[in-house]
Parts: C-alpha cells; sequence; structure tokens
C-alpha cells in the first residue's frame, strides 16, 4: 500500500490540481495493472460497497483506543470525517508498514464479508496496530468510502489520459458503463476495443447555466430550444438484443423501469438515446416527488406502476446502427431521432418538443411560465454543435427559471464536514405557524465562507440546548431560502418537502418576527395544485 | 463560601480581593499571561509573572498599574496566600495558587505540559479545586513531540531553500512564531518576520534567544524572498503581500492542523501539529496530578471535557467564560483578523 498512501499524502497535501494530477500519473507509472484499476474505481463511481457497518467500525475504534462510545461519537461530529476520527483516536504506535498492494487489500476486505463479527474485528484491530498513522487514515477509508480529498473524476480522467497517451475523451468513454474493478483488467479497461462492451454508455454532455446576455448567443434560429425537465437524465442504450438504462450517476437502473424495457425491445440494436426519465400520465409531466417513489421502492407493486408511470422524453440521438453519432451536427441527429420516434411509436418514448418562437423576448415571456408546464426551464443547444463529453461551454446553456424563495428563521445547527468540520454550516430553517417557529427545510449551502464564520460565532455564542451534535439556537438569524419546487410531504412535520433548498441571501436587514409563515408556503403549495389543474 | 467565585466579570476571589484575568475591569486583577483574551484593558492595577509584563505594557498601555511576581514567589492578600507557579503556555504564563486557611485553588490558565525551549516548562501543582482549559479537549487531539514537528519543518525549509522558493509559516505572533524561530534557529534559510510577528520578537527578545531576521517590507525584491523562511501570522493568509513575494509554498503551525478539515480550509500547502496548548493526554495528566477533588473546565470542548472527566470519577462542572477568543484558541479560521 506504501505507493497508494503516498499518492494519498501528495493529493491531500496539494492545493494545486494540476500537481495532483501529476501525483495520479507518477502513481500510474510505479503501480502494478491490479492497484491502477482500483485506483481508478475509488475516484470514480465504481467505488465497491461498505464491507462493514459503520457502527461496528466506530465500536472497535472506541474499545481499541479506551474511549467511551459517547465521547468516539462527539469526536466524529467535530472532526466531521469518519475514516480520520479512527486514525486520530487509535493508540500511538511505532511507524511500521502494511505489506501488500491495494489490490491486495481490498479484495481482503471484500472477503471480510462472510466472516464472522469476531473474525472481522480481529482483523480489523490488528490491520490498524500494524499500520502506520497515514496508513490507517487510507486504509479507513477504504473501509468507509466517500475520499473528499479534491480527486474530482475530471481530473482522474485527465491524468490516464497523461498516462495512457489516449484523448480525454476517450479515455472518460472507457470509464464509462458496468465495468467491475474486481474483474475488469486494465487492459480490458483501457486497451480493449471500445465495442466490446455491449452496454457502455456514452460520457453525458452536461450544460452550464447561461451566463451571457441573450443577444450575444446570436439569432434565435441557430439554436434548438428544448424545456428543460426536472427528471432523471438518462441513455437507453439498445445492443446486441439488450437495452441497459443508464443514469447520469452512471447507476445501471433497466431493472427499475420495465416501460423503458418495453420500448426498448422495439428500438433497433446499435440505438443510444439521451433524454430524461420522467413520471408521466399520458398528458403532462408529473411531479418530481412521484418519480422519486419510483427511485426509493426496490418491488415495482402494480399500484405504483399505475400511480407514477415513467416515460423517457428522448433529447438526442447518439448512436444508430452501431456508429456513433456525436460528432455530427445536433440538427442531423435530431432528423434520425425523429425518425426513430415516428417508428417505433411507444407510448413511453416522447420526443422533445422542439420550442420555436420568433425572438428572445418571446422565449424569456415563455420560460417564466416553465413551472405551469412542470419545467424548470430552457435548455439553449446550437443547431450545429456535436456532442461532447462532460460540462463544456459555448454550445448548450441551461437557462432555468429563478428559484422560489422564503424568508426563514435559523433554529438548529449542526457542524459539516471535510473543509467545515468543526464549523457549524448545516441548518434546519423554520418558518412561523402563530408565535410558533416550525422547522420546514435543511440547507447547507451558498453562504460565502466569511458567512459561515459568522453564523459559527452565532451559534456558538447562542446555543439554547444540545442534542447530541445538534444545537438548537436563539432565533434571530433570517435567511433567504431559493428552492426549486415545492411539494406536499406527509414524512415533515411542516406538511411540506423542498426541492434543493439552499440559502441565497442572509437577510441581515429582516427582523425575526418578519420571516414568512407557514400559510406562506402552503400558498406557494397551491399555486402548485392550481397549474396543474 | 467557595475561596473563588465564577462571577459575570470574572473568576473572583473575595478574601482577597482580586479576580483573575476578569473580562470586565475591575479593581485589582491578577493575570496568567499576555494573550489578549487573559490580559484586557481597563484594570485599575494589575498582578502579573515579571515577563508577561512588558507585552502588557505594550499592548494595554505603559501606563498601567502593574506589579510583578517571580515563580514560586508568594504574597499575602488579606490572609490568602497568592503566588505564581510555570504553566509553560508562552514566556511569562503562569498558574495562580490561592490557599486560604488549608485550601488550595489553582487557575492554570492556558497551559501545555511539553517544554517549547522557550517558555518555563509547566510544573504541577496540588490542590483541591482545578481550574483548567479544555481548548482541545478530546482524544483527536494528540500532539507528535516538538522534536518531531521542528524535524519535520526543517526538512520543509531544507527543501525549499534548495528550490529557491521562500517558505512561509503562519503562526500566532505572540508565543507561537518564538517558538519556531528559537527552534530554528540553525537553519540556512535567511530568516524574515513579517510585522507583527516582529513587534512580538522585539517583546520576547531580553528572555527568548532568537536568530538574525528581518523584517518583511515593500522594499525588498522577489529575489530576497527565494530560500527565504518567513513568519507571519495567520491573518496573512492570502493577503496582497503574499502575492508578491514570489515562488513559494506555505505552511501553518497550530494544533488545529491535527484535523484535515482545518487545514483544507485555510489553504495551506502543510500543516505542522504545534501547539502551545495541552492536547487530551496531557489535560488529562495534568488534572489527575493536580490530584483536585473538583475541576472546573473553562473554554474549549467544555461540555465533552467535564463529562469526561465525570466518567473518570471527578467532580468536574462547566464554567462559561470569556476566554478563548486568543489567535489559538478560536479556530483558526476565525483568527484571521488583522493583528494590531
Amino acid at each position: 500500500m506504501k505507493e497508494f498512501v503516498q499518492l494519498i499524502r501528495e493529493i491531500d497535501a496539494q492545493t494545486s490540481s494540476n500537481k495532483r494530477i501529476q501525483a495520479v500519473v507518477n502513481y500510474f507509472a510505479k503501480a502494478s495493472d491490479e492497484d491502477k484499476i482500483w485506483c481508478i474505481a475509488l475516484f470514480t463511481a465504481k467505488r465497491p460497497k461498505r464491507a462493514l457497518k459503520s457502527s461496528l467500525l466506530r465500536q472497535w475504534a472506541a474499545e481499541i483506543s479506551g474511549i467511551p462510545d459517547w465521547l468516539f461519537e462527539e469526536s466524529y461530529h467535530i472532526v466531521g470525517d469518519l475514516a480520520e476520527t479512527m486514525a486520530l483516536v487509535l493508540p500511538e504506535q511505532k511507524e511500521k508498514e502494511l505489506e501488500g498492494g491495494l489490490d491486495t487489500w481490498i479484495r481482503e476486505l471484500s472477503n471480510l464479508k462472510s466472516k464472522s463479527e469476531e473474525e472481522q474485528q480481529e482483523f480489523i484491530t490488528q490491520t490498524w496496530l500494524n499500520a502506520s498513522a497515514a496508513e490507517r487514515f487510507v486504509f479507513n477509508k477504504l473501509l468507509t468510502g466517500g475520499w473528499r480529498i479534491g480527486m474530482a473524476k475530471k481530473n482522474l480522467i485527465k491524468a490516464l489520459a497523461i498516462y495512457s497517451g489516449q484523448e480525454e475523451n476517450a479515455v472518460a468513454h472507457r470509464l464509462m458503463g458496468n465495468w467491475d474493478p474486481f474483474s475488469t483488467s486494465y487492459f480490458d479497461l483501457m486497451q480493449s476495443n471500445l465495442d466490446e462492451n455491449l452496454s457502455r454508455p456514452y460520457p453525458f454532455y452536461l450544460a452550464y447555466a447561461l451566463e451571457n446576455e441573450l443577444e450575444d448567443l446570436g439569432r434565435p434560429q441557430e439554436w434548438q430550444v428544448e424545456w428543460k425537465w426536472d427528471g432523471i437524465r438518462g441513455q437507453l442504450v439498445k445492443r446486441g438484443g439488450e437495452c441497459f438504462v443508464w443514469t447520469r450517476g452512471e447507476e445501471l437502473v433497466s431493472e427499475k423501469y420495465p416501460e423503458l424495457q418495453a420500448l426498448g425491445a422495439l428500438l433497433p440494436d446499435g440505438t443510444v438515446l439521451d433524454g430524461e426519465i420522467v413520471v408521466h400520465d399520458g398528458n403532462e409531466v408529473l411531479p418530481f416527488s412521484l418519480l422519486q417513489t419510483r427511485i426509493a421502492r426496490k418491488v415495482l407493486s402494480k399500484k405504483l406502476l399505475q400511480e407514477a408511470p415513467v416515460k423517457f422524453i428522448a433529447y438526442d440521438l447518439l448512436e444508430e446502427d452501431g456508429k456513433d453519432l456525436r460528432p455530427s451536427a445536433l440538427e442531423k441527429r435530431r432528423i434520425q431521432l425523429e425518425k426513430i420516434h415516428a417508428e417505433i411509436s411507444n407510448e413511453a418514448l416522447l420526443l422533445s418538443e422542439k420550442i420555436i418562437l420568433e425572438s428572445w423576448e418571446d422565449y424569456a415571456l415563455l420560460r417564466e411560465n416553465s413551472r405551469s408546464f412542470r419545467a424548470e426551464g430552457f435548455m439553449l443547444k446550437r443547431k450545429n454543435s456535436a456532442y461532447r463529453d462532460g460540462r463544456k461551454k459555448g454550445d448548450w446553456w441551461k437557462w432555468k427559471l429563478d428559484p422560489l424563495t422564503i424568508d426563514a428563521v435559523l433554529l438548529y445547527a449542526m457542524r459539516g464536514h471535510g473543509r467545515r468540520a468543526n464549523l457549524f454550516t448545516d441548518y434546519t430553517f423554520a418558518v412561523w405557524d402563530d408565535d410558533q417557529l416550525v422547522p420546514f427545510a435543511k440547507a447547507y449551502s451558498g453562504l460565502s465562507d466569511e458567512e459561515f464564520k459568522e453564523v459559527d460565532r452565532f451559534v456558538k455564542k447562542n446555543t439554547k440546548d444540545k442534542f447530541g451534535p445538534v444545537r438548537s439556537v436563539v432565533p434571530e438569524l433570517v435567511f433567504e431560502i431559493a428552492f426549486e419546487g415545492i411539494a406536499e410531504s406527509s414524512r415533515h412535520k411542516s406538511g411540506i418537502a423542498l426541492r434543493f433548498p439552499r440559502m441565497s441571501r442572509w437577510r441581515k436587514d429582516k427582523p425575526v418576527q418578519e420571516a414568512n409563515t407557514l400559510q406562506d408556503l402552503r400558498n406557494l403549495l397551491n399555486i402548485y395544485r392550481q397549474d396543474k389543474a | 463560601m467557595a475561596l473563588i467565585d465564577f462571577t459575570s466579570d470574572g473568576l473572583y476571589c473575595a478574601q482577597a480581593g482580586v479576580y483573575i484575568d476578569p473580562w470586565k475591569p475591575v479593581q485589582k486583577a491578577v493575570i496568567t499571561h499576555a494573550h489578549a483574551d487573559h490580559a484586557r484593558p481597563g484594570m485599575k492595577t494589575y498582578l502579573a509573572q515579571h515577563l508577561s509584563i512588558p507585552v502588557m505594557k505594550h499592548r494595554l498601555g505603559s501606563n498601567i498599574k502593574v506589579q510583578g511576581l517571580h515563580y514560586g514567589e508568594t504574597i499575602n492578600l488579606n490572609g490568602v496566600n497568592l503566588s505564581m507557579h510555570p504553566s509553560g503556555h508562552i514566556p511569562g504564563a503562569a498558574q495562580v495558587r490561592l490557599e486560604y486557611k488549608g485550601e488550595v485553588w489553582v487557575v492554570s490558565g492556558d497551559y501545555k505540559l511539553e517544554n517549547d525551549g522557550i517558555s518555563t516548562p509547566f510544573e504541577s501543582i496540588k490542590c483541591h479545586h482545578f481550574i483548567t482549559e479544555s481548548t482541545f479537549g478530546l482524544p483527536v487531539f494528540d500532539w507528535p513531540s516538538q522534536e518531531q514537528v521542528v524535524s519535520e519543518m526543517k526538512q520543509w525549509c531544507h527543501r525549499l531553500h534548495e528550490e529557491k522558493k521562500a517558505a512561509i509559516i503562519y503562526a500566532y505572533s505572540l508565543g507561537k512564531a518564538q517558538r519556531i524561530l528559537h527552534a530554528l534557529k540553525d537553519i540556512e534559510n535567511p530568516i524574515y518576520c513579517h510585522a507583527a510577528v516582529e513587534r512580538s520578537n522585539e517583546l520576547l527578545a531580553p528572555f527568548v534567544e532568537l536568530p538574525e531576521r528581518k523584517e518583511v517590507s515593500a522594499t525588498l525584491k522577489k529575489s530576497d524572498y527565494q530560500g527565504a523562511l518567513i513568519l507571519a501570522t495567520p491573518g496573512s493568509i492570502g493577503a496582497a503581500w503574499t502575492k508578491k513575494i514570489g515562488a513559494h509554498e506555505t505552511a501553518m503551525a497550530s494544533g488545529w492542523m491535527r484535523m484535515r478539515g482545518t487545514r483544507r480550509r485555510n489553504n495551506v500547502d502543510k500543516g505542522f501539529v504545534l501547539s502551545d496548548h495541552a492536547d487530551w493526554k496531557a489535560l488529562n495528566t495534568a488534572v489527575k496530578e493536580s490530584g483536585a477533588e473538583k475541576v472546573y473546565v473553562t473554554h474549549g470542548y467544555t461540555s465533552i471535557y467535564s463529562r469526561y472527566l465525570q466518567t473518570q470519577g471527578i467532580d468536574a462542572h462547566v464554567v462559561s467564560t470569556e476566554y478563548g477568543n486568543e489567535e489559538e484558541a478560536k479556530d483558526v479560521e476565525a483568527s484571521n483578523t488583522k493583528q494590531v
């Protein structure tokens, strides 16, 4: 593990991403192929599942460190990282080193799953005692997953491109799909023929939020304008007689959506569609909260399939007759897509509507009504654009509606994780219901570092009560909470659930009595209901 | 009645008529050490360890009325025997011992047990009532030895010297910076100190052996800093002058560097775990060796640490104070305020 531990140390100690990338390149040059594949897996979405329950790990770490469980938990809330907390509390020891490479260790950990709890504890505590401080941290990260060390997938792809001498987009494509670090070799992944893997999707082309003036985009006629839907971005891959459904998060969800399987059966072999998975009743897109019921459920009851029928709104055609269409112009791909849509004629396949208006002003006006269509705004795609990979500026933009906002009172605070360890940055907000404050949303983002520091100081000085890691504070601070959608919820005390809540502004100008009310939230909810009717 | 009361103005000994490190103006203040959260302005008279007096005069005004005590020297105040004993925190830092009718209280202020090379090392005092800080009162805070940290610092400075880059170490101006300068006095890198650090250097120079150094100034050229070591306060992180000194790497020296999160949010290349406060083990050692029946926990992770002491069979209580605004006791980031 020596080289990998060294790599983690280097990445962790670097503030420049170029130097981090270089550190990974250097690692690839030294590491065995077996270890390389794991390094790639760990920094992409291919991490192996946790082999052990984190509650057991915590217990064992506390036990071997001679501290009570509650003290370990308190420490964890302050350090904000479980792997690090365990590494920090373990008893001191002379510098030793773990034998064996990354591959060996990950396989050993995976084998633990079938062992008894005693054997697991024995293995873990012995490893802790035989490891150096830096190794303990890395080993614990292997145990707990989630690295948070500033090695984004994008940068890993860059490093792998430099090391392998391949183009970045080719590397990105190779890393897509269902390769498995336990069985896929480095050669299979990086040097085999790209077509060999039937289920492999293409890297998604992602858009940035529009930052220019509309006039700078040129004439609207140069753009294909579509609704931006709030569903799950996905690809339908039909190859070798099979249909694979991939989400943008590279999850293979074919089993979850039988509707799309039925649709896939009709698609010709060698077809890949990019689009949005939505719940749709045949007339209109239904709220995202309904789609959530489909995402969460393992067993699909008849009732659920009836209540939340899924359809695929096709945006783009990436592959036809097994040929990669991505380099060709969007308008050409669109013609082929429309053909396929017409030929298939299946109720689960919808075509993303092209919205054709005269001027940007007209678009701006219609955009204001996006919510009544259950859309989040528009997507703008240059008609002659190729389908690129990852987030690239210039050809595609998302032009979203301004979020909804509500002024709310800070009620509870918890410490954050990662860079925000030991700072109170995770908040629960409330609105007024008569003279009571009713919590309705949690938010963690949207403030500047300076503002977070200031709120942190406020929380420390104005704590009313402590419930484990949670502090209730004197209700005094008011924040504007922005969100993308609102729905009824029986799981929340307020009866309301928000989509993507975050802090958009600190309302220092607003006295706490003037924050919004639960009735205000209900009114917003009703506006939505009316839209639906 | 207890010998010390925890009042809204500070720790008060009515029998002796003194407050210890009060945060509101009072007649007579006993000062444990010269950091701003313990030595505040506006007191009619001060009593402090001799080494603290120059810093106090610089910070609180040259006209303050202050009486000096040596370590171990006892004075009698209305029947209370008051003496000062080294706390090892910074030069001049003291624990205050009060004895009245056989009952002994110790106010330890801020302290650490390790010998830092510049402060008189901590001395354990037996007492019935012990008042302890808890800045780093969590088991995750376990300091490496100073020897180990200094050797890492030397390697880091040596590498940057070879690469002809500047090495900036951010450290608290009073105490920590001189501790580092003293420990690195033989390195090959030319040494520069930023203004706030240099003011503290001048104040402590009579008691601490410090290496040759120059002050960072606008008239110096980039080439002057190549291969040099620069000491600055955390308030300088991201400051304009750091962008004009050419190629450099940054480090911070603080107990908070033990946590990756605090290191990363300060955006420094390297964190040296070097603190002037006691770590978890040292706190427990100090409490145990005091032999105290009752322990009062001030500034830091007060509720966690006192709960832990209770599980160890010690009668521990949280005492709320206004200490802990000193540079290191705050989470480092909160200290990015400009210093005078």
